[in-house]
């Protein structure tokens, strides 16, 4: 069920994807707001498992990967149509992604991490070596856009509505997933495991669900991409994105919905400003990183907001 | 060359790798069992140590042996560096936290790297020259092969020493098995964690000085072998030095084998498969748990 304040929040969601055609003209900066949308579903979907069931994933590169490579080769070298195979590369995501969830969140600690970090880099690798699927390291081309009716999603705005559509719905149905029993459930869990379990909560089988779910999510962004760019190739799905869709979840603040957007938004845009400087790319990532973990762990649009609480709080005293 | 000869040689090959990969397991267990986060940091080690020998060889033409323990103290201090700054002000000490905290400062420092050195691949001179070693009924050995197991030997015999006999190894060891307990007793737990990531990073250099003869080094070499090195520590159980050792010398030989007898670019995905296998059979790994268990 949605509350108050979150028909107001995804309205203005909805106002401002709406409005920003109307002010935004140049083509790059679509593809920078359509890069962002992009990251963002798969952070969306990588948040429900690090802030709310306490979970390392160092592998969504290949989940998003997945998606893209499952979209581009079902339709290039297939002749598949567009939306099924979108939606086979949904289920299978998903399914492998219960294959190496079910047997590493069994067990307490840090398993999936582990898990998930040497699944990424066999996809990877398989990305570029089985040549006659994937097209090896040169990447698979042409790749058609998706299409509604007659209506082809050939360029930048277009994407861009399509992109933003699939982000508005898919917040929202994080959002409504969070007020229920299940986020519930998950909030238990994350608060502390061995209540929630003595509680009754079968916290095992929720990690399982909300990784396979955020499998799914970096799965349909990675189609999403497919055939936006038309064009794909292993070296976007590599560790590094990995990563850095992890600092993304870090920066807006674990646990945090609309926390993952700003971080989404933040670090695409810094990436993109520092194309021209691409040896600092690294650094300045890292340092981001650093001093957001090392002073607001619980994320910046988290912990200003904490900041600001706690100022209240105190005037109130006082 | 026949067969037998070819499985042997790599089976060589394996071993040296395993080596190295045994090193940077270990360094991965020591940070594991005084924390219990896992170090990503560990990677940029052993490039760094792969660097900065080259820098103190080539660059400075500083003699092997000074340049040797010069890398090793240099990484050493960049380790305790990391821990009195970021990780001992992190002001989160939950696990996951600390963990993503490993990550961001692995990205800083070989940004650093990258920046100092460059991006080129770099060559360091062989210790003992590049002649092969022929023994009898053996094939051909290249002599830094032999230094690399030298010094493994070495460096695990020193560590044992260490952690069974001296007075800081065992307080070290306490403080893994169980932290508050070492405290009561006197022991300063900052400063084991503090010589654990020392410890880690001296290590990691050790793992890149070796290998750099044999394969050239670079700015992120470190990033493969350390991710193979942390899949070595789980594969012979994570904390457990001798599971550390064993894991590393398996994961070695499978990949050469592996490269060797079905196809070389898929050598990085079979450590990574065993690693996934070991994950879902045997999750302890073959040794068990180390000293400490944490959840």
């Amino acid at each position: 069920m949605l509350k108050h304040k979150d028909y107001f929040c995804f309205g203005i969601l909805a106002l401002v994807i709406v409005a920003i055609p109307l002010f935004v003209e140049s083509k790059y900066y679509f593809i920078v707001l359509n890069v962002i949308g992009l990251n963002t579903l798969v952070v969306v979907g990588l948040n429900l498992l690090i802030g709310f069931a306490g979970q390392i994933s160092l592998g969504h590169a290949a989940f998003y990967g997945l998606g893209s490579y499952f979209s581009g080769i079902l339709t290039v070298n297939y002749g598949f149509p567009l939306w099924p195979a979108m939606l086979v590369g949904m289920l299978a995501t998903g399914a492998v992604a219960y294959l190496i969830g079910y047997p590493s969140l069994k067990l307490r600690g840090h398993y999936l991490v582990m898990a998930t970090l040497g699944f990424g880099i066999i996809i990877n690798i398989l990305m570029g070596e089985l040549e006659q699927f994937t097209g090896g390291h040169d990447g698979l081309m042409g790749i058609p856009p998706l299409t509604i009716g007659g209506l082809a999603f050939d360029n930048d705005l277009k994407n861009f509505y399509l992109i933003w559509s699939f982000v508005f719905f898919f917040m929202l149905a994080a959002r409504n997933l969070l007020n229920s029993r299940v986020g519930r459930a998950l909030r238990a869990i994350n608060g502390s495991e061995v209540a929630a379990n003595s509680l009754g909560v079968n916290t095992a089988e929720y990690k399982v669900k909300i990784f396979v779910l955020s499998a799914m999510f970096a799965s349909i962004s990675g189609s999403l991409y497919a055939h936006y760019i038309t064009f794909i190739s292993p070296s976007s799905y590599d560790f590094y994105y990995s990563i850095q869709v992890v600092t993304m979840v870090i920066v807006g603040g674990m646990g945090s919905l609309w926390g993952s957007l700003f971080g989404a938004g933040i670090l695409t845009f810094m990436s993109e400003a520092l194309h021209v400087a691409k040896q600092y790319h690294i650094i300045a990532h890292g340092i981001f990183l650093c001093l957001v973990l090392v002073f607001l762990p619980e994320g910046i649009t988290v912990g200003i907001y904490n900041f600001f609480l706690k100022r209240k709080t105190r005037k109130l005293i006082n | 060359m026949d067969f037998y000869q070819q499985i042997s040689q790599y089976i060589i090959t394996g071993l040296t790798i395993g080596a190295i990969y045994a090193i940077v397991a270990m360094g991965f267990n020591i940070i594991h069992n005084a924390t219990g986060i896992v170090n990503f940091a560990q990677c940029e080690f052993i490039s760094l140590g792969g660097m900065f020998m080259y820098s103190l060889v080539v660059l400075f033409k500083v003699n092997l042996i000074i340049a040797f323990f010069m890398s090793m103290a240099g990484v050493a201090l960049i380790g305790a560096l990391i821990e009195i700054g970021p990780i001992r002000h992190a002001r989160s000490k939950e696990i996951i936290i600390l963990i993503f905290l490993t990550i961001g400062l692995s990205e800083v420092l070989r940004g650093a790297a990258q920046e100092v050195w460059g991006t080129d691949n770099v060559g360091v001179p062989a210790f003992s020259g590049e002649t092969p070693i022929h023994l009898p009924g053996r094939p051909a050995t290249v002599p830094q092969h032999i230094w690399v197991f030298a010094i493994t030997v070495m460096v695990m015999l020193m560590l044992r020493y260490f952690f069974k006999k001296t007075l800081m190894g065992k307080a070290m060891r306490a403080t893994a098995v169980n932290r508050r307990a070492a405290a009561l007793a006197g022991i300063s737990v900052n400063r084991m964690v503090l010589f654990s990531f020392a410890f880690s990073g001296a290590l990691g250099a050790v793992a890149g000085m070796i290998i750099a003869p044999i394969s050239s080094t670079s700015y992120d070499t470190g990033i493969m072998l350390g991710l193979k090195g942390f899949a070595a520590a789980i594969l012979g159980g994570y904390g457990n030095f001798a599971g550390a050792i064993l894991g590393g010398l398996i994961l070695g030989i499978l990949e050469s084998l592996g490269a060797g007898l079905i196809s070389s670019q898929y050598k990085d995905a079979i450590a990574f498969f065993v690693l996934l296998l070991v994950l879902f059979l045997k999750p302890t790994g073959i040794m068990g748990y180390g000293e400490s268990e944490r959840v």
